[in-house]
């Protein structure tokens, strides 16, 4: 089955800024598929934020490729969107003409018109059409972090690419822009790969979650895949017999086992490491 | 509402403080009233020469009533446009001159600051290659460039466009550079990940962003090219308001000189207002 081939490939990833000192993350190998929803956590400092962006293009990694659709990444591209961790919105410009440059710079054939109705239709779907005519200082936090959604998602990119997108909202916010996401991204079937801190909101969003060990020469760990039902809902999901045995496995590897890996990893017990997965609450975890 | 009167309560006080002003120089240039010794005037021509000259113990104070420099004030306003010859000409032709050779000088200099202001700004390497150069032009008074200007040149005019230029070059150079060097690079990265085209991503990214920046620049220059145009119109001669101001000093009317000092501040005020409005416009919150 052609959907079965990995969308996302990547490879014996690792980054180093230093030359002498040892590499921030290295041998970080994962595969991410069609319409998958993919959440990677982590500790600060771990190195997320520069994985997003070697899938970005925006940075180069100094080991291993990243292949995309069977091309290497080499440089950012429109088939890429990305919700920077800070909204980073034009501040001179509506949100409509936020949303606008992105779409003009996707089709720049489009007329005019057409270019402000596709973007009026991304900016309702986060239910921002009243506010299109104000500037970004004019709005709340989370209308921000909207915009910068609908922006992203306007240039109908190939994948998603979200660093910390609900980082900075309060919870009930945050509540609000998660089930527009899920639904949006399960109605359009889109590709995401999301850096996140919040476990509750990795379990809601994501078909699979990489937990990444602490650096530096981090790994990524674990890859645990999503038992929930598909359907979960964030008032309900608290309920599933599954929740807890995800959630504490979750947990219990921010507090515990990335401290234990890092350690591992610096003996170098971990050079050539693959991932473990695990279904918590259907199979035991395979290493403790 | 509150802003409202205060706004009102300082414009009062400025009126006020206005009409004091008046009132102490109305009795400081009050002539004399308590006669010295009149019989010692030997000359009524002999004390006005002395009072012109400055001297302070004469009868009548040389210096202008505020009434005096508000019958100049209408004198010159009610015919500014008069050309009789080229030491005579209307207050309106002479500021019309000094403000076409600052519009000129400004606007070369802003065609050439913005551009190299924007390549210096994008290349760490341009900027290390010109800094040195700017640092050490950037000091120099403008009005010393004239004798290499009128040298060169050989026209007093063009001559003090060119120094207009010179003087307004730096600050907008160097605010151009530093805007365009420090827009933030969120705002740069979602341009390369939208694949912008280099001259979209110059104009409608990195210029925008960098306006405010400039327009600071270009308030600054704009600021010191009217502080220098005076001078170097009263030390070319010729045409505009510092000439003017010189030849008003020449023909020792302190009325006129003190109108003079009044247009060029007022109109320094308009330029900087007008160029203060243009900042904002293109300012933004963040
Ligand atoms: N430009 C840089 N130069 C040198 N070191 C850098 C640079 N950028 C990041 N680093 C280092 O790389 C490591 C990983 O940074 P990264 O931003 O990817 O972390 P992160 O996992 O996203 O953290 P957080 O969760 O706090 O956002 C950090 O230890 C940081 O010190
Ligand atoms: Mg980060």
């Amino acid at each position: 089955m052609q959907t079965e081939k990995a969308f996302l490939k990547v490879q014996n990833l690792g980054k180093s800024y230093k030359s002498d000192g040892p590499p921030v993350f290295a041998g970080i190998d994962f595969e991410i598929h069609r319409g998958e929803f993919v959440c990677i956590i982590g500790h600060s400092g771990c190195g997320k934020t520069t994985i997003l962006n070697v899938l970005a293009g925006l940075e180069e990694a100094t080991e291993g490729v990243a292949v995309m659709l069977d091309k290497h990444i080499s440089g950012p591209s429109l088939d890429r969107g990305v919700v920077f961790q800070g909204h980073a919105l034009m501040p001179w410009m509506t949100v409509l003409n936020n949303v606008c440059f992105a779409v003009k710079s996707k089709y720049p054939d489009w007329p005019k018109a057409k270019i402000a109705e596709h973007a009026q239709k991304y900016l309702s779907m986060v239910g921002l059409v009243n506010a299109e005519n104000k500037k970004p200082s004019e709005l709340s936090g989370g209308m921000k972090q909207r915009v910068g959604i609908a922006r992203a998602f306007a240039i109908e990119p190939k994948m998603l690419l979200l660093d910390e997108p609900f980082g900075a909202l309060d919870a009930l916010t945050r509540g609000v822009i998660q089930d527009e996401l899920l639904k949006i991204c399960s109605e359009t079937h889109q590709t995401v790969f999301m850096i996140t801190h919040d476990v509750d909101e990795a379990i809601l969003l994501s078909d699979k979650i990489m937990l990444m060990s602490n650096g530096p020469n981090a790994r990524i760990a674990e890859i645990v895949v999503n038992t929930l039902p598909k359907n979960r809902q964030r008032a309900t999901m608290h309920h599933d017999p599954l929740y807890y045995p995800m959630r504490n496995h979750l947990v219990d590897f921010l507090v515990n086992r990335s401290k234990d890996l890092q350690a591992k990893s610096a003996s170098g017990v971990l050079d050539g490491h693959k991932p473990v997965i695990v279904r918590p609450g259907i199979d035991t975890p395979l290493s403790q | 509402m509150k802003k409202a009167s205060l706004r009102l309560k300082a414009t009062v006080l400025s009126l006020l403080v206005l009409f004091f002003l008046l009132l102490i120089w109305q009795i400081e240039t009050l002539p004399k009233s308590a006669p010295k010794p009149v019989g010692a005037a030997t000359s009524s021509e002999y004390a006005d020469l002395m009072s012109a000259g400055g001297g302070e113990s004469t009868q009548k104070s040389g210096f202008p009533t505020p009434t005096q420099l508000g019958q100049t004030i209408y004198k010159q306003l009610s015919n500014p446009l008069y050309d009789n010859g080229p030491n005579d000409k209307g207050i309106g032709i002479q500021l019309a001159y000094s403000l076409a050779r600052v519009g000129l000088g400004f606007l070369l200099a802003t065609l050439v600051a913005v551009p190299f202001g924007f390549l210096i700004g994008m290349s760490p390497l341009a900027y290390q290659t010109f800094n040195p150069f700017i640092q050490i032009l950037k000091p120099i008074s403008p009005l010393a460039w004239m004798p290499i200007a009128l040298y060169t040149i050989k026209d007093s005019s063009i001559s003090g466009i060119f120094v207009i230029f010179i003087c307004s070059l730096w600050p907008m150079l160097l605010n151009t550079a530093f805007g365009v060097a420090n827009v933030r690079k969120e705002l740069l990265n979602v341009a390369k990940t939208l694949e912008v085209s280099p001259l979209r991503k110059a104009f409608l990214v990195i210029l925008p962003a960098a306006a405010p920046t400039i327009l600071t620049g270009m308030r600054i220059s704009m600021g010191i090219a009217w502080l220098v145009i005076v001078a170097a119109e009263m030390l070319v001669g010729g045409t505009g308001v510092g000439y003017f101001l010189w030849n008003e000093w020449n023909n020792l009317s302190l009325s006129s000189v003190i109108f003079a000092i009044l247009l060029i501040g007022v109109v320094g005020m308009l330029l900087d207002t007008l160029i203060g409005r243009i900042q904002k416009a293109v300012s933004y919150a963040d």
